[in-house]
């Protein structure tokens, strides 16, 4: 799973398959980072009305 | 009791009527629960698997439900990104299906392993050459992915969303849910093949192994496409029983319709690939490995061509044709039968692509192995539909699910619809 | 100084199935050796641990023309398609707790690193996969002869033949003593081996010419130019191996003068077997 895990090998294989994999969960990370940043902002410069 | 949770408008039946429903539904539950706690404390020799069948009841469930639960991906990926927009008003829904598919899904696996506290040795130790890792990492992300798609809906309660920091969350999370989606979708892409693939790849199994492209057998490609084919499918049918249950319409006619027919369409291409790759296995494949057709449905109790003949005629080419053409799919009679064979196929499959594998011999001198399951199997297969039913009804209760209720429900002279 | 790590070993086994007499002996020596569980009730074979099991042959003839023959079926200990070492089980594994010893030819089971998914016996034809149903438990004194060499396994994990890895491993152990690079033949042989009374089974390094396994199978070293994926058939018209067609290339060959029991070691059409049953590999060149 990691560089570090003793099994790892630097090879098409891994590369691929954990690219693929922690670019998903990169973005889904980076995705839900942003929404909770966003709305603790929103939160706080909000004057509690509804913007929609 | 509870009506400050309920939406704002929407009629739910009385609180004791709904935690009596809860209850008799909890019962099944504690059952599944008992029997899961015998399988983690007492072993897996509380099933009837045995060495002929190291796969079985579970896994078939388990394939079962992550094809059925595919109509959330499917549903998701047409909403999101081809951005066709009258499926909003059923996507909370098929997402809350694929939530709860996904998670029993896993639930099952975290049973079905010998040793379960071992169970992280897939990530940590995978093998990336095996279809089951790939399996288990998708699967445990789209998860994720359903989770985040699941939250906003959730947030949308109304004594939630009366807390500013979660109404903002929920909005930005609309926001940006194409991105969410298009990472589930790639995600998906790749664990309904894989788990497809699982079969494909075992060349010592003549019913099971296909050729295909690439490292992918034609078996991956297929479980792909028939997840998103019957996936809505499964989607319709929980929807239609939803709405006899609560006596209620829940979605517009037009978006059955119009996902009835991407699901026909989808089923008709599907079954047309899946009756090519069967032909090439039985005329070319099994042969050039020494086997006839006859071996796989021949000299035994069970499996004879009805299998065949059912999963790809009744169950395949009966639903898309019906789903296809506008004046069969627009009957709700027709329709719903036709639904219900859609989900009866694509479970036939994955039962055929797990349990007749490890049926069939393969030594010439080995014979055919039937199985039936333990109840504690059956108990802790029964358990997710339990655990399903109890989600759906709390959700329902509580929670904005079904955008055109209101809409489809104005005027109630009777006080309690359900 | 290294340890005979220079060539790369492929163990391997041949039995001969004529004289095989079906004693069992081969399986109760493994279950002794390779410290294996009982159960209380052994009746349901299918669910009892033999790494070594003697499967019964007929060739279908009424009597008096019924013949019957005994095949002993230890773990194939398969190369895999092209031999290139990817076993249908270790290609599958997802944790990689069984792996293919390309200086050996083995494919081990890593017990503490196994979790029980059972792909692998899914994947595997010969049935030569067992998995721990239960908690491993001897009869009340028998803890006494268990092995000290071979790790008991726990419950929810598989387990299979391992040719004695044990058995190979002190051997090396010895030559490293002795300052030797390789073990001899007899040094390394495994429990069943050494059990058979009728000395039906022979085992050695099918790499190494000067083996009697090796005299015995004469490998074909080049894939069979009929099924790309087959590669180290036997050039000798008397040995064939299980499901062969399927490409999984398995280290364990078996020996019969009689037609019918070299048929039965793999599936045919009708009329395959009499237009391929004469072939056997490239030419002899010099064996």
């Amino acid at each position: 799973m990691f560089p570090f895990s003793f099994e790892w090998a630097w090879d098409m294989a891994h590369v691929v398959f954990f690219g693929g994999f922690w670019y998903a969960v990169s973005i889904l990370g980076a995705g839900m980072t942003f929404c909770i940043l966003k709305a603790a902002y929103d939160t706080i410069n909000d004057s509690g009305d509804s913007h929609h | 009791m509870d009506s400050a949770l309920i939406p704002e408008g929407a009629k739910r039946c009385s609180f004791p009527k709904f935690a009596i429903g809860i209850a008799i539904v909890s019962a099944v539950v504690l059952w599944g629960v008992f029997a899961m706690f015998l399988c983690w404390f007492k072993g897996l020799n509380q099933t009837n698997m045995n060495d002929y069948y190291g796969f079985a009841l579970w896994i078939w469930a388990d394939l079962a439900v992550i094809a059925v639960g595919g109509g959330a991906f499917f549903t998701g990926l047409l909403r999101y990104i081809f951005k066709i927009d009258e499926l909003k008003n059923i996507i909370n829904f098929a997402v809350i299906i694929g939530f709860i598919c996904y998670s029993s899904a896993l639930l099952i696996l975290a049973i079905d392993i010998g040793q379960p506290l071992r169970g992280w040795f897939i990530f940590w130790h995978a093998n990336v050459h095996s279809m089951l890792t790939e399996v288990a990492f998708c699967l445990s992300a789209y998860f994720a992915v359903l989770t985040i798609e699941f939250i906003p809906n959730i947030l949308e309660n109304r004594q939630a969303n009366k807390v500013p920091f979660f109404h903002h969350l929920a909005h930005n999370m609309h926001g940006v849910m194409a991105v969410f989606a298009a990472t589930g979708a790639f995600l998906s892409f790749f664990h309904q093949g894989s788990l497809g693939g699982v079969a494909g790849v075992l060349y010592g199994r003549p019913f099971a192994v296909r050729e295909g492209l690439l490292i992918w057998p034609w078996t991956f490609f297929l479980f792909t496409w028939s997840a998103a084919a019957f996936g809505p499918c499964f989607t319709l049918l929980v929807t239609k029983i939803t709405e006899t249950v609560t006596g209620k319409k829940l979605v517009k006619d037009n978006v059955v319709h119009l996902l009835a027919k991407i699901s026909g369409w989808m089923i008709v291409t599907y079954i047309i690939a899946k009756i090519i790759d069967t032909i090439y296995w039985a005329l070319v494949t099994a042969p050039s490995l020494g086997f006839t057709l006859s071996h796989f449905y021949s000299n035994n109790g069970f499996y004879g061509y009805w299998i065949l003949i059912t999963e790809i005629v009744l169950c395949g080419v009966v639903p898309g044709a019906i789903l296809i053409m506008k004046s069969t799919r627009e009957n709700p009679r027709l329709r719903l039968i036709a639904i219900i064979l859609g989900v009866i196929g694509v479970c036939l499959n994955r039962w055929v692509m797990v349990l007749q594998i490890m049926a069939v011999p393969v030594m010439s001198f080995d014979t055919w192995a039937l199985y039936f399951p333990s109840w504690q199997e059956i108990a802790t297969t029964i358990l997710p539909v339990a655990y399903g039913i109890i989600l759906i009804a709390v959700a329902y209760r509580y929670l904005p699910v079904f955008p055109q209720e209101q809409e489809l429900n104005t005027i109630e002279p009777v006080a309690e619809a359900e | 100084m290294k340890q005979n790590n220079n060539k790369a070993h492929k163990f391997g086994m041949v039995i001969d199935l004529d004289k095989c007499t079906g004693c069992g002996s081969c399986m109760v020596s493994c279950m002794s050796e390779n410290n294996v569980p009982f159960k209380e009730d052994e009746s349901n074979k299918k669910d009892s641990i033999t790494w070594m099991s003697v499967y019964k042959l007929t060739n279908g003839k009424s009597f008096p023309d019924t013949q019957i023959v005994y095949m002993p079926r230890p773990c194939q200990h398969c190369g895999g398609k092209g031999d290139h070492g990817h076993s249908p089980c270790v290609s599958v594994c997802p944790a990689v707790a069984t792996d293919y010893g390309y200086d050996t030819g083995i494919v081990s089971q890593i017990y503490t690193r196994c979790f029980g998914c059972r792909y692998c016996m899914g994947a595997c034809p010969y049935h030569a996969r067992y998995f721990n149903w239960w908690d491993p438990k001897w009869p009340e004194g028998m803890e006494n002869y268990l092995s000290p060499d071979v790790s008991p396994r726990m419950r929810g994990v598989v387990e299979k033949c391992s040719f004695c890895y044990h058995r190979y491993q002190a051997a090396r152990d010895i030559a490293y003593y002795e300052g030797r690079d390789d073990i001899e033949e007899h040094e390394y042989q495994t429990a069943c081996t050494t059990a058979c009374p009728a000395g039906a089974i022979v085992f050695g390094d099918l790499n190494n010419p000067a083996h009697q396994v090796h005299q015995i199978v004469k490998p074909d070293p080049h894939p069979d130019p009929r099924n790309k994926h087959v590669v180290g058939k036997s050039r000798n018209p008397k040995v064939f191996r299980l499901l062969e067609r399927l490409g999984t290339n398995p280290k364990i060959y078996y020996l019969s003068e009689r037609e019918w029991v070299r048929k039965a070691g793999d599936n045919y059409l009708d009329g395959e077997w009499d237009k391929i049953k004469n072939y056997h590999g490239a030419t002899l060149s010099n064996d």
